[in-house]
């Protein structure tokens, strides 16, 4: 039995999913997605996989419904927001509250062939190539908010890079929260890579007010044979969002994926991903790395699915938890039968620095094929204490060297960053984050740019 | 490598048979089949007890009635016909004071599985107390332990001889509805052993009780308790068979431990109730929980477990550690074939500051069985400067297998390091190829490779227990490696 409908957002769902019906004639599958989201409800905390994250004080606030927007010109995107990376040349497309923002037309259409733009747009003009990959990889079964998004989630941006494409100017993905109301979103995402093509894709998750924002976004990734995949995901929310990831990527032959996903601020992130290896050859990395303090809370679940044989994953997950902040991770591996010579590994490392701060890990493996090389690991400690006192002997403060120590425990995420002014830029936020800067400023985070990269100083006067 | 050959061995390894899988012939007394308030009260009036005990079982029956049957293991449990299980059988006996009066061909079935009960042949060290379907039929040394104060009895006769200690210590490690088996089994238990080592005494001699399950459309739902109190020390085997029969079995026992102060208990299970046959059918559906409660500083407890047998393992031994400075250590090897299917591990819950826990545990799967690993490691938050390791290996014998870990991990405080780390893999042809290239055949090569894989866990069991383990192993791997 769903508890579901105690919620005050849960009459403008409804209504939201009979008024669709009753008009737009957008793609199949909605209405049962809605049906769908009506049996399961919203996850709850007795759910195997949502044990350690509960929605419910969240979903029992007010949130409006906003309905998903047809796309909008006439904001000007530099007014809000001024994602500044130094020498990070990427085509950039921006999605306010959850419509896409255009200057001169909703949909890009390069010489290559590449389409990328309004989900909703594409729908109209394109109809048979979004049906074609629209919902063929989400689950809907795996929870009722990506039912939810199945139904509901009808505006957000698409990409079709054709095959023998390669895309060489990463596309950079701005997704902005910015209203007077507290918002309910639903985002749809959908990145088709033809065969044996390329796409460096950079998706940015902010906020720049602090009102309740309950964002529910699901990415569909199409990965086709030969293709690549580098995928990066910068979240830097503000204390009071709710954001729930949730990311399906499908790689037939020989494609190969990276996604990064760094977590630097949010009240609630959690980021699910369903990595399909669907194909013989494909390969996966799938990276992360989350910096959580005060009463923020990061929940991390990946499942990758060994289909086919002679796949290869991997997947490093990286943490640093201070004050009252929690995190759980869950990573799966499942290798079905016949998926022979697999390579499979997970790693999770978490630094823990209060008493007040909270972990939970779950690595799990689950194999039914016997010529795999599998392997896990996950800790959970603190800051080397001999390497902490080499440094001080060395002249460093005793927060310097803490903030070394922790940079370096993050680096080995960052440093798989291949794009070299993101790398840079990453770097430096980590840095500053870890500093404290970028949570002191609340209200402004997005806004400064910074000149000088940030540096770790020698206090002299220790020497 | 000729993989023909590799495979033929492999399935020469693993079918080997179950060799006690004979039935006793004897007289019993049995109660009907089913399960009410009614069984229960007949079950105490038969075995006398005191009426604290019954309200202990009824309580238990009630609570009982009101849980699901858990669900979230990886395994298929069948349905199980609660009403179809008789949960009384009993060989007729007189009053068994002396060897004489025990029935010879109880004393013969005991002979045959290798444990001696006449005192005069019992291995040295040993004292026993062996379990014949739901009553303890003899319990060796028992004398002779008296003398240091230890007490080493069926449980049966403890309810009635020392009340106080089973008021004060049953049902505090695992409470009476702690879970669904439990609570069942503190509503019908029968028989187990209850050990209690006073103050400032090592036990000189290893304590043992030997489970066997006889009788026909029965369970078998035993109960163990050991206290070790103060500075004391003890020492014990547990080893279970059952006959071959087409039917499942039933076996749903709780074991409690409570360690006071710098006290130290080491407990080995060699698990080896019937698998089922090489399709599956049949076999004992073995669902236990066991617990150490680590009450005392500096106490240590240290579970040792091989488990081969029962065509379905629900198995968690799990350490409390309560107590400051308390050590918990599991080491565990599961092996599955055919159609078994175990999902076992361990539970470490650090409450006291300074704790360390161990968690080693080694799966290995062939035929068409699944192998679970389940554990917890939870470390509260004043469990400051906690420890954790665990390591859990799994290894794959054959394709149609699956060899699965599924750890949960908690920490509350920023003291404590937990490490975990798994693998899964199969014998490496490496391996093999180089034991083989040294002259040595593949099934030979396979069972080095297994005991060698199992050794760190193996080396932690009593002498004649780890030679026993040690064939147990490669008899239940025959015919199955490839």
């Amino acid at each position: 039995m769903n508890k579901s409908e105690i919620y005050p957002v849960f009459a403008q769902l409804t209504k939201a999913a009979e008024k669709q019906n009753a008009g737009l004639d957008l793609w199949d599958g909605r209405d049962n997605a809605f049906h769908s989201f009506l049996s399961d409800g919203f996850p709850h905390s007795k759910m195997e996989k949502w044990r350690n994250t509960d929605l419910s004080t969240f979903l029992s606030k007010e949130y409006s419904y906003v309905e998903n927007t047809d796309p909008v010109s006439d904001v000007d995107i530099n007014q809000v927001f001024h994602c500044e990376i130094h020498n990070f040349e990427t085509s950039l497309f921006t999605l306010l509250n959850g419509a896409y923002v255009y200057n001169t037309s909703p949909l890009t259409i390069l010489g290559n062939g590449v389409i990328a733009g309004s989900l909703r747009n594409v729908w109209s003009e394109y109809p048979e190539l979004v049906n074609r990959y629209l919902g063929q990889l989400t689950e809907n079964n795996l929870n009722g908010l990506v039912s939810l998004n199945s139904a509901l989630g009808t505006a957000g941006f698409f990409i079709f890079v054709p095959d023998n494409v390669v895309v060489e100017k990463p596309v950079q993905l701005v997704n902005l929260v910015n209203t007077e109301v507290n918002p309910f979103l639903q985002i749809r995402n959908l990145i088709v890579l033809g065969k044996n093509s390329k796409l460096t894709f950079v998706q940015c998750d902010d906020s720049v007010n602090d009102k309740n924002s309950f964002l529910n976004v699901a990415n569909e990734f199409h990965i086709a044979e030969g293709a690549a995949l580098e995928h990066y995901k910068l979240q830097n929310k503000d204390d009071s969002a709710v954001m729930v990831n949730t990311s399906f990527f499908g790689l037939q032959r020989n494609a190969r994926l990276l996604t990064n996903t760094i977590t630097f601020n949010g009240g609630t992130t959690r980021n699910e991903s369903v990595v399909n290896l669907d194909g013989e050859g494909a390969e996966a990395n799938i990276l992360g790395l989350y910096l959580v303090d005060r009463k923020q809370h990061v929940d991390n679940q990946v499942v990758v699915r060994h289909n086919a044989p002679h796949c290869n994953s991997n997947e490093l997950f990286k943490g640093i938890v201070d004050d009252d902040a929690s995190v759980a991770f869950n990573g799966h591996i499942i290798v079905l039968p016949g998926a022979q010579k697999t390579n499979a590994f997970q790693s999770n490392k978490n630094i823990l620095l209060t008493d007040t701060a909270k972990v939970s890990t779950k690595p799990f493996l689950e194999i039914y094929a016997d010529d795999v090389k599998c392997s896990h690991g996950a800790t959970i400690g603190q800051l080397d204490e001999n390497a902490l006192f080499y440094l001080k002997q060395r002249g460093l403060c005793d927060s310097n060297a803490r903030m070394l120590l922790m940079y370096a425990f993050a680096e080995e995420v960052i440093r798989e960053i291949s794009i070299e002014s993101l790398h840079e830029r990453t770097a430096d936020m980590v840095s500053r984050r870890l500093n404290g800067e970028l949570s002191i400023c609340d209200q402004c985070v997005l806004h400064c740019s910074y000149e000088k990269p940030m540096e770790f100083e020698i206090d002299i006067t220790k020497i | 490598m000729k993989e023909d050959e590799s495979q033929d061995a492999l399935n020469d390894v693993t079918h080997g048979d179950y060799k006690y899988g004979f039935v006793t012939n004897i007289e019993m007394d049995t109660i009907p089949k089913g399960l009410s308030e009614d069984t229960v009260r007949l079950l105490s009036a038969k075995k006398g007890e005191p009426e604290y005990m019954l309200e202990f079982r009824l309580h238990a029956y009630r609570k009982w009635l009101e849980m699901p049957m858990p669900d979230w293991a990886h395994l298929n449990i069948p349905e199980i016909d609660f009403q179809a299980i008789s949960y009384y059988a009993a060989p007729k006996q007189s009053d068994k004071k002396s060897i004489d009066d025990v029935d010879p061909e109880l004393l013969a079935t005991f002979n045959k599985l290798g444990i001696p009960l006449e005192e005069q042949l019992a291995l040295a060290g040993v004292a026993v107390d062996a379990v014949f379907d739901s009553v303890s039929v003899k319990t060796t040394m028992q004398e002779k332990l008296s003398e240091l104060g230890i007490i080493f009895c069926p449980i049966s006769e403890a309810v009635h001889k020392h009340p106080e200690l089973v008021k004060q210590y049953l049902g505090k490690s695992v409470p009476t509805t702690d879970n669904y088996f439990s609570a069942l089994n503190s509503a019908v238990f029968s028989d187990g052993s209850f050990v209690y080592i006073p103050k400032g005494v090592r036990c000189p001699v290893e304590i043992s009780t030997y489970f066997r399950i006889n009788a026909k459309d029965t369970g078998q739902f035993e109960r163990t308790l050991i206290v070790a109190d103060e500075g004391a020390y003890v020492s014990y085997l547990e080893g279970c068979t059952a006959p071959m029969r087409d039917e499942n079995q039933l076996h749903a026992a709780v074991v409690e431990i409570v360690i006071l102060d710098n006290a130290e208990v080491k407990y080995s299970t060699v698990q080896n109730w019937y698998p089922g046959d090489k399709n599956g059918k049949g076999g004992i559906y073995n669902f236990v929980t066991k617990r150490a409660l680590l009450k005392g500083v500096n106490s240590k407890v240290s579970w040792t477990q091989v488990e081969t047998g029962s065509a379905i393992t629900w198995k968690y031994p799990s350490c409390i550690l309560l107590g400051d400075n308390s050590v918990g250590e599991f080491y565990s090897v599961a092996l599955t074939n055919n159609f078994q299917q175990a999902d076992t591990g361990s539970k470490m819950i650090h409450l006291g500051k300074n704790t360390r826990s161990t968690i080693i545990s080694k799966g290995i799967s062939a035929g068409q069985s699944q192998n679970s690993y389940r554990g917890l490691v939870k470390v509260m938050k004043n469990a400051s400067n906690s420890r954790n390791f665990t390591q859990c290996d799994s290894l794959l014998l054959g394709d149609k297998c699956g060899a699965h870990t599924w750890p949960y991990i908690n920490v509350l405080n920023k003291s404590s390091i937990v490490e975990h780390e798994a693998t899964t893999s199969k014998i490496s042809d490496d391996q093999l190829f180089y034991c083989q290239q040294r002259g040595l055949n593949s099934e030979v090569a396979i069972g080095l490779i297994v005991n060698g894989y199992a050794r760190e866990v193996l080396n932690k069991l009593p002498m004649e227990f780890a030679v026993e383990a040690q064939k147990l192993l490669a008899i239940s791997l025959e015919g199955s490696v490839g």
